[in-house]
């Protein structure tokens, strides 16, 4: 018999409905090697009573003989930014110890109506700040991944959604929700050799999502495969009147509209992302994804995205200006944790709390965007950040008149170890230079494995979409899925 | 227009004061600017709460369009510009009563635009003295919670009823000159508001309260610096706290002091203003668009239907009073002064056409006088509104048309209404059943004149002597002595006619 957390998205569901195997021994299995992955730290939480509870749910629909939903007895891990009734949600964050949400979000609603269960609650970088998972203030999570020089060293495993990434490419669980913010999908997904996709921005509700950066958000699924990422989309998608930036349009069904031939499209190839000291094995993978695609029938053509460069530093005062903002509200009087010196007053309490509460990176970049905003400073920073978003957003506008999708690598390197950026905020920030630009404009994007570099270490390929055009994106993953052949996957050690 | 002639007379000679204020006005919502919670007065501490007051991890504002109509309808109200894309921000502060750590508000593209307001200075005769009060801006805004700081020894309690709940933030330009221009514009506003139905107006719930900046100048001058007077929360209160300020910013520059730029507290108990925080510790608001929410965009028949649903406003309505139905400037003004009044005098008035079979404009005299005189009087011993009269409109329009058609004199009718207000009877049973109707019969007239005349010889001899004035005492005599039923035309002509004989 296989082994059921080999098993991704859809041949779980496929198995359910058929009758192969019950939810419930999927369930099972899941939990298990969730169990047993403690030295990966990939979960804050185990909630192996929910994914059962769930299972247990469709295996009675079955046997009922009613119709099963789309992702029907797939457990999953999900990410600490989401809200989910009565488990504690903390964004890997102390200040949030002890906050047990008497609400679901839209997006983990969504899922459970659409079949799924919950492991548990994944690690990430507190915040979602972070590209690593270092920020994580319960320990970062380990890599599944070790390079292939005998050392064993602890590697990345990108960031935010770490945990997501590390449970997925260790089979602790198929798939997790992810959000991306500034590549906190993508990085993460090309660090462990696996699928995520950022929808445009409005797809997946915010509702229930803690904050980072209101106008970047934007939920989206981790899975092993581009078929398993079509599906979940789709389960997490749709508009809600909740989230005012939420977009009103039905949800396509991206899984039926697969298709890797790319007859007729074209694919931009962005010359700014080509810098200058490019790694060269991050060079030959994306030469090599052009190549994949032209097979798949698509023409490459070189275009143009002039105002690249100053999407990083942009980035870095629109993220923090919003975050500086959002994470007011973490003040200790209502939720979480409260830290009350004997005869402090108000603003006593609110000094001790967050600093008690918030981890160093946080408090970077709290500051930072409380200086962008600050009076005197606001048009220096923030103003012109605005314009050069505009800017970065008409970029893409034109770059549609000549292409359909665009093709780059997802990260300037394959995954470092850990500690090896912790001290040099702006190295780690560089992590994020080839996803910021889509995340800027709102714009669909994913990465897929493309092979491995020379260490044994995955290497990501990153499609970025029209607004809306989640279908080509992952029409374009699966055509370069189809030709990479990647099946590495890491050696158990834990 | 009128120049104000309101001055302060320092040891330097006169100053003048520039008076210009923000009202903070509640809008009226079943909820809250951008959660479904409720927002009555009075309510059990925190019982009116969403997540999204709370600002639970998570949770997003959704702007209600009933609070964005409300203030659209106040700008078309104060004839103001509405802006058709306007946008949010946040107003970044950490206290207690403020969830977010923000206030949304809006700083950089309001609602409304420049509008403004008329006011009368002489209330007898109010299209004598006006003046017009510029209005720069109208936008809306979440209010905060409150801070209860008598529950714990050691410890505040926190409500958050009203954190959330719409304001409207309508901010005048400095045009007033005067304690009592800046009574007269506020009083003007809340009428405005509540014949909208925007805004109760309830200074004493809170649900109006005004941020007043006040600064001195000798005539002439360029603007002096001002200072700004926090929560104000009733029009004679706002009063006072401007001519204290205005009087202290003269004592301080007289006396070689020089004005800080500051926000200062109002202490109705002490009436005196104190100093809260001054401009060096004033807050760094960091206000930037919410990118919680998008840009408000309205459109045509959004704005279409704000517009149709507007009432006559109060000018307009005084105007018509005047014009059309033919009443005095003043009895126009004091009836159009608060929309309920309006509202129930119209009521009144159709009553009192049809019940006499007549044009309104014939009617509209006599009805604004019963209720103005005999219907407030009531209303002001019994301590009710209007609209818990104790007399309905029906009811008033039937004892109106009794004097009309001359069932009884006006003497009468105030007895007939005393016993109305007593005994919830009509007017008409009251009048039957008592015998209070009026007598037109001439023999009884002038069988009571005869008695009267004879009675009272001395003072008829004085008449045709001259003393005419007694001609008055006749007639109160010979209406006593018909205990008031006398027709008081045909008691005055048969008078006239015995006296003459």
């Amino acid at each position: 018999m296989t082994d059921l957390t080999d098993l991704g998205v859809a041949d779980i569901r496929n198995g359910v409905r058929a009758g192969t195997f019950s939810a419930r021994e999927v369930a099972t299995a899941f939990n298990a090697n969730v169990a047993e992955a403690k030295a990966l730290n990939a979960f804050l939480i185990d909630t192996p009573e929910h994914a059962l509870a769930a299972a247990d749910a469709i295996d009675a629909k079955r046997a009922a003989g009613e119709e099963l939903p789309i992702m029907a007895g797939v457990p999953i891990g999900m990410k600490d930014l989401f809200c989910t009734v009565g488990v504690e949600a903390r964004a890997a964050s102390e200040i949030l110890n002890g906050f047990k949400p008497t609400y679901e979000s839209t997006v983990s609603q969504k899922l459970w109506d659409a079949g799924c269960g919950m492991l548990g609650k994944l690690n990430m970088d507190q915040f979602a700040m972070g590209s690593s998972n270092e920020t994580s203030a319960f320990g970062n999570v380990i890599s599944p991944w070790r390079r292939n020089d005998g050392g064993n060293a602890p590697l990345a495993p990108g960031g935010s959604s770490g945990g997501s990434s590390a449970a997925i490419s260790a089979r602790l669980c198929p798939a997790a929700t992810g959000t991306d913010t500034g590549g906190s999908i993508r990085q993460p997904a090309a660090f462990t050799g696996i699928s995520g996709i950022k929808p445009t921005y409005g797809r997946c509700s915010r509702w229930g999502v803690i904050a980072f950066a209101s106008s970047l958000d934007q939920a989206g699924p981790m899975a092993r495969d581009v078929r398993d990422c079509a599906i979940m989309l789709e389960a997490m998608s749709g508009f809600d009147p909740k989230d005012s930036t939420s977009l009103d349009l039905p949800v396509p069904n991206w899984e039926a509209g697969l298709s890797s031939n790319l007859k007729g499209k074209r694919v931009g190839i962005p010359k700014e992302y080509r810098m200058d000291g490019m790694n060269a094995e991050i060079a030959a993978i994306w030469d090599k994804g052009a190549e994949w695609l032209r097979d798949a029938g698509a023409e490459i053509v070189e275009v143009s995205l002039p105002h690249t460069r100053y999407a990083l530093p942009a980035y870095y005062i629109i993220a923090p200006a919003e975050a500086s903002s959002n994470l007011a509200r973490y003040d200790g009087v209502r939720y979480g944790q409260r830290n009350l010196p004997d005869g402090a007053g108000l603003q006593d309490m609110y000094a001790a709390t967050r600093a008690a509460g918030f981890g160093p990176e946080v408090k970077r970049r709290i500051m930072i965007g409380t200086y962008v905003l600050s009076a005197g400073f606001y048009d220096a920073y923030y103003t012109q950040a605005q314009k050069v978003r505009a800017l970065i957003a008409r970029d893409f506008a034109q770059v549609w008149e000549h292409c359909d999708v665009l093709l780059a690598p997802t990260a300037p390197s394959a995954a470092f170890g850990l500690g090896e950026n912790s001290d040099d905020p702006i190295a780690m920030y560089l992590n994020d230079v080839f996803a910021v630009p889509a995340s800027l404009a709102g714009l669909p994007a994913m990465s897929v494995p493309g092979g491995l570099d020379s260490q044994g270490l995955p290497l990501g390929l990153q499609i970025i979409g029209k607004p809306l055009d989640e279908q080509g994106v992952l029409n374009a993953g699966l055509a370069i899925e189809e030709r990479a052949g990647f099946t590495a996957r890491p050696g158990k050690w834990w | 227009m009128t120049e104000s002639t309101y001055r302060i007379q320092g040891a330097t000679g006169e100053w003048e004061v520039v008076i210009g204020l923000e009202v903070h006005a509640q809008v009226t919502s079943n909820a809250k600017l951008f959660s479904g919670a409720a927002t009555a007065f009075g309510a059990e501490p925190n019982a009116q709460v969403s997540l999204v007051d709370a600002a639970m991890p998570g949770m997003l504002p959704v702007p209600n369009k009933e609070c964005i109509r409300q203030a659209v309808r106040t700008g078309m109200a104060i004839g103001a510009q509405i802006n058709r894309w306007s946008r949010f921000d946040r107003k970044n502060y950490f206290y207690a009563d403020l969830p977010q750590g923000y206030q949304i508000s809006q700083l950089y593209h309001p609602l409304v635009g420049e509008g403004a307001v008329e006011i009368s200075l002489d209330e007898k005769n109010p299209d004598a003295q006006t003046k017009t009060i510029g209005i720069e801006r109208i936008h809306v805004e979440q209010d905060a919670g409150k801070l209860m700081h008598d529950q714990h020894p050691t410890m505040s309690y926190v409500d958050l009823n009203r954190s959330g709940v719409a304001l409207m933030e309508i901010v005048s330009r400095p045009d007033m000159r005067s304690p009592a221009e800046a009574g007269a514009y506020l009083k003007k506003l809340r009428t405005i508001l509540r014949y909208v139905g925007s805004c109760d107006g309830n200074m004493e719930e809170g649900s109006m309260r005004a941020d007043v900046n006040v600064s001195v100048r000798k005539p002439g001058d360029e603007f002096g610096t001002r200072t700004e007077t926090k929560n104000v929360n009733s029009v004679r209160y706002v009063m006072a706290a401007i001519e204290h300020e205005a009087n202290r910013q003269v004592d301080v520059l007289e006396s070689g002091g020089t004005i800080v730029q500051e926000t200062r507290l109002y202490d109705p108990d002490r009436n005196e203003t104190r100093s809260m925080r001054s401009k060096e510790d004033a807050h760094d608001y960091r206000y930037f668009p919410d990118p919680d929410l998008l840009p408000l965009e309205l459109d045509d028949a959004f704005l279409d239907e704000c517009k149709a649903s507007l009432p006559e406003l109060p000018d307009a309505k005084r105007k018509r009073y005047e014009t059309e139905l033919g009443l005095s400037a003043y009895n126009a003004a004091v009836l159009t002064a608060e929309a309920e009044t309006a509202r129930w005098f119209e009521g009144l008035l159709a009553e009192c056409a049809k019940a006499q079979g007549k044009p309104e404009a014939e009617v509209a005299k006599a009805a604004a006088n019963w209720l103005l005189s005999e219907l407030y009087g009531a209303l002001n011993r019994l301590g009710k509104t209007i609209d818990d009269s104790p007399v309905s409109q029906a009811a008033g329009a039937e004892l109106i048309a009794l004097v009309a058609d001359g069932t009884i004199s006006g003497t009468i009718a105030k007895q007939v209404f005393e016993i109305m207000l007593e005994t919830g009877e009509p007017a008409g049973k009251i009048v039957e059943e008592r015998g209070l109707k009026q007598t037109s019969d001439t023999g009884a007239i002038d069988a009571a004149i005869a008695k009267v005349l004879a009675d009272n010889a001395d003072k008829v001899e004085q008449y045709k002597g001259g003393k005419e004035a007694l001609f008055g005492f006749f007639v109160g005599q010979t209406m006593k002595a018909m205990q008031g039923k006398g027709n008081p035309q045909l008691v005055n002509a048969q008078l006239k006619k015995a006296l003459s004989e």
